[in-house]
């Protein structure tokens, strides 16, 4: 809308996801219940893991929130384009490979000037690997939807390629790259694992916020993915255009996310670097409505529930895996709340901003 | 003598305050091609959907083999044996012909029995057609065929072919009319809707000209002549003349000059040879039956599809009203400012180095709703929630606020009661009085006639320049390509 948004509007495009959020706890509480295990120490370790001690909020939360945003907010963009990029855990890894490569090169450079280069690759490296299905779809017509989904095994080989060939460590024991050099390494605050990938990703949403909201490129963006006939008779766009730098711009963000884990939080390549980043992005862009700063909260939202599912499988007992019951349910109640979602398979644009 | 096959007695239908069928009599006899003429909307379509259960008349008897009967679906229809082939393909293009034809009459699919059935339907038929081809494969005209194997599978003895030619390219359409013709002398009975008088006369044994409902000849094809049975189709009403008062005309703003282009997908002839010009302040109609071409000289014109040979010159800005409001004219979700914003591009004044003010842009949506007279509570509200004619008003406000210099209306009445149609074509003028030159298709010649300075015909692809003050029925038969048969011999 042209105004800004009032609260009340604000108020209703909250209750979905917030309605969604509570039922996924209750079926998390019923699940518990009935195998076995008492509800409240298992919540109680939940939230504790989660937000329980500044540590846990500085060293878990946190940093498993940056890869999440970083993703979320290139699937919102691509969603919002029409263009159903899946494959963000592929351009993942091949943003974290390149990032890896490049920064363990970079040992000499200054970090400033490092550091800007490794996440550089990282982009480069998602975007190349989303230019694929972006140019299937265009020239060929080939589904994005599939392309994406099926290159996320060909990067996961490449990967497992990487570390046991090129990028495997000097002695040749381990499936993994040599710890990345001090001078590629994002800076951290000092006693936590937080890195200043956290305010990349804040400057990047607060971006796409604008980009979305007060831009005519954004705009006609829009109009592309609810119309793309109606863009080209009545806006003049290219909605092919539109269309393939969508999913090659989230293809970057996925990259970036990929450079930033590796640049920031592991220091090293090896397989299974993802617990899933790239899909669990998918439902933090459609919790959030594809509005960027709500993938910020949707993004932390996630973060805390699988840092508080590691302590509550250490302090309860009760396995991990539980949480993606929860992650699994708020997206049911999403896409049956929203019917244009239904139809789509998306979550309609956020009406309280764009 | 036999009772006819199939008659349709005194058939009524009313289409909210129109009249679509007013009492019309149609007779099939057994196996003979009877072929329905008639202008747009003059209820040929409607009579062939009562016939095959798809729509209920209002009052009438149908008779099949003198008995009375009703047909309440398609399927009952079938029962009666009555196949119909649709103006457009009904298959599904990854089925192969024998799932397709399976899928139609109800066989059980699969197996070698299916495709045995299948093969003796279409040798039977003297239509042979690769069973396992895919339907999506096939050639606009090996596809028609599996539309009429398709109508034939359940028995069918009555054919009803809806404007079968209209997908097909020239040297398919003959093809296919020979096999109607090979179809008839296995005594199936073929009802050929077409408003190709050629047609008629090439293949028909009878031929029944329906006007504005009701019937106005019946005859015999080798009594009929090409222009008489023109004049049946187009009444012999003196045509208005189309000349007017109007503004003095200004520069040329459109020039077209041996202008080519490809037929959009799903048929049509596309524009095979067009040249004319256009100058300011004129309103300027074209006239063409469905799939003649206007649909793509419009969209070349608008800069949205690129002629494959020609010129085309156009004084910008260009303004282009779409056929199809929600699926081309607007975003539905969008609300009215936001529909204003996409329509003006980067040009507005609410948009600074690709920033947008949408304050500005909201007032001035706010604006066009009391000029053009818009019944929406604000500028805020879905596009999608206005009815048909506000949708239309918003579209022809946004084409209107980028000052065009051309405007291009592609049926802009379509879905509009009497009032909001009249108001559209108020429009047009009112743009042309402003120095804009219209150019603007309808599909009724006499609204056209009555909206527009002078007229351009396009026949079969070719762009035919009429007189101004051409009388109604020489744009008609143009229309119809008489004209050109006329000079042929």
């Amino acid at each position: 809308m042209p105004r800004d948004p009032t609260l009340r509007r604000l108020g209703q495009a909250l209750r979905t996801p917030v309605l969604a959020v509570m039922i996924g706890l209750a079926v998390l509480v019923i699940g518990l219940a009935a195998a076995g295990y008492p509800p409240l120490p298992a919540l109680a370790a939940l939230w504790r893991g989660a937000l329980g001690t500044p540590d846990a909020v500085l060293s878990a939360l946190l940093p498993r929130a940056i890869p999440l945003i970083l993703i979320g907010l290139g699937i919102g963009l691509a969603f919002r384009a029409g263009a159903f990029n899946i494959g963000a855990e592929g351009q993942f890894y091949a943003g974290a490979i390149a990032a890896t490569w490049v920064g363990l090169t970079l040992g000499a450079w200054p970090r400033l000037v490092a550091v800007p280069t490794v996440l550089l690759a990282g982009c480069a490296a998602g975007l190349a690997w989303a230019a694929v299905p972006a140019l299937l779809r265009v020239r060929f017509g080939v589904l994005e939807v599939i392309s994406t989904l099926l290159l996320n095994f060909v990067a996961e080989a490449l990967v497992s390629w990487m570390v046991l060939g090129p990028l495997q460590e000097s002695k040749h024991t381990y499936p993994q790259s040599d710890p990345l050099p001090l001078a590629a390494r994002l800076p951290q605050l000092p006693g936590s694992r937080l890195h200043l990938g956290l305010a990349v990703a804040l400057c990047l949403a607060l971006a796409l916020w604008l980009f979305g909201r007060r831009t005519l490129a954004g705009f006609q963006l829009r109009a592309v993915g609810l119309n793309p006939a109606a863009a080209r008779v009545m806006g003049g766009v290219r909605p092919e255009r539109f269309f393939a730098a969508a999913l090659l711009i989230s293809g970057a963000f996925a990259g970036l996310a990929g450079a930033s884990e590796v640049s920031g939080t592991t220091f090293a390549l090896f397989q299974n670097l993802s617990p899933g980043f790239g899909f669990t992005g998918i439902a933090v862009a459609l919790l959030a409505r594809l509005h960027p700063l709500g993938i910020v909260a949707t993004g932390l939202l996630f973060a805390g529930l699988e840092a508080g599912a590691g302590a509550m499988q250490r302090d309860a007992g009760v396995p991990a895996v539980a949480v993606y019951v929860v992650e699994a349910v708020v997206i049911l109640t999403i896409v049956l709340a929203d019917p244009a979602a239904r139809r789509t398979g998306v979550a309609a644009p956020n009406p309280a901003g764009r | 003598m036999p009772a006819p096959l199939l008659t349709l007695a005194a058939i009524r239908k009313r289409y909210g305050s129109t009249e679509a069928l007013r009492g019309a009599d149609f007779s099939l006899a057994h196996g003979e091609i009877h072929a329905l003429l008639g202008e747009n909307g003059a209820g040929k379509s409607t009579l062939m959907k009562i016939a095959f259960g798809l729509v209920q008349p209002d009052g009438g008897r149908i008779l099949v083999d003198g008995a009375e009967v009703t047909i309440r679906n398609p399927l009952a229809a079938r029962r009666l044996g009555i196949g119909m082939v649709h103006q457009h393909f009904m298959d599904i293009p990854v089925f192969t012909v024998a799932e397709n034809i399976a899928l139609a009459a109800g066989w059980p699919p699969g197996g070698r029995g299916l495709r045995d059935r299948v093969r003796r339907l279409a040798e039977e038929a003297g239509l042979p057609l690769d069973p396992d081809a895919l339907a999506g494969e096939l050639s606009a005209g090996l596809r028609q065929r599996l539309e009429v194997l398709k109508a034939l599978a359940g028995e069918a003895r009555i054919l009803l072919l809806d404007e079968p030619t209209s997908v097909l390219p020239p040297s398919e359409a003959d093809t296919f009319l020979g096999l109607v013709q090979r179809l008839r002398d296995r005594g199936v009975a073929t009802i050929l809707i077409t408003h190709k008088l050629q047609e008629a006369l090439a293949v028909a044994d009878r031929i029944t000209v329906l006007r504005a409902g009701v019937v106005v000849r019946t005859s015999a094809a080798g009594a009929e002549r090409a222009d008489t049975l023109a004049t049946a189709m187009l009444g012999s009403a003196p045509g208005r003349p189309a000349g007017r008062i109007r503004a003095a005309a200004g520069d040329v703003v459109i020039g077209v000059y041996d202008l080519v282009i490809p037929a959009a997908t799903g048929g049509g002839t596309g524009v095979r040879s067009a040249s004319f010009q256009i100058r300011a302040g004129e309103v300027v109609g074209l006239a063409a039956v469905e799939g003649n071409g206007q649909r793509e000289l419009l969209r070349a014109l608008a800069g949205l599809v690129p002629p494959t040979h020609g010129t085309i010159q156009v004084t910008g800005p260009v303004s282009f009203i779409p056929e199809d409001r929600t699926s081309e004219g607007q975003v539905g979700e969008f609300s009215l400012t936001e529909n204003l914003v996409l329509s003006q591009g980067r040009a507005a004044p609410w948009v600074r180095r690709g920033w947008l003010d949408w304050a500005a842009a909201r007032r001035r949506a706010g604006e066009l709703l009391e000029r053009f007279d818009i019944r929406a509570p604000d500028p805020d509200v879905a596009a999608k929630l206005l009815s048909g004619g506000n949708q239309q008003r918003q579209i022809i406000a946004n084409a209107m606020e980028r000052r065009p210099r051309v405007l291009l209306a592609e049926n802009p009445g379509r879905g509009l009661d009497l009032r909001a149609t009249m108001e559209v074509y108020d429009r047009l003028r009112h743009a042309a009085a402003d120095g804009a030159a219209v150019l603007v298709h309808l599909p009724d010649l006499d609204d056209l006639l009555e909206v527009a300075d002078r007229i351009l015909v396009l026949a079969g692809g070719e762009l035919i320049p009429m007189p101004e003050g051409a009388p109604r029925d020489l744009i008609g038969r143009a229309m119809l390509g008489t004209s050109v048969v006329a000079a042929a011999g």
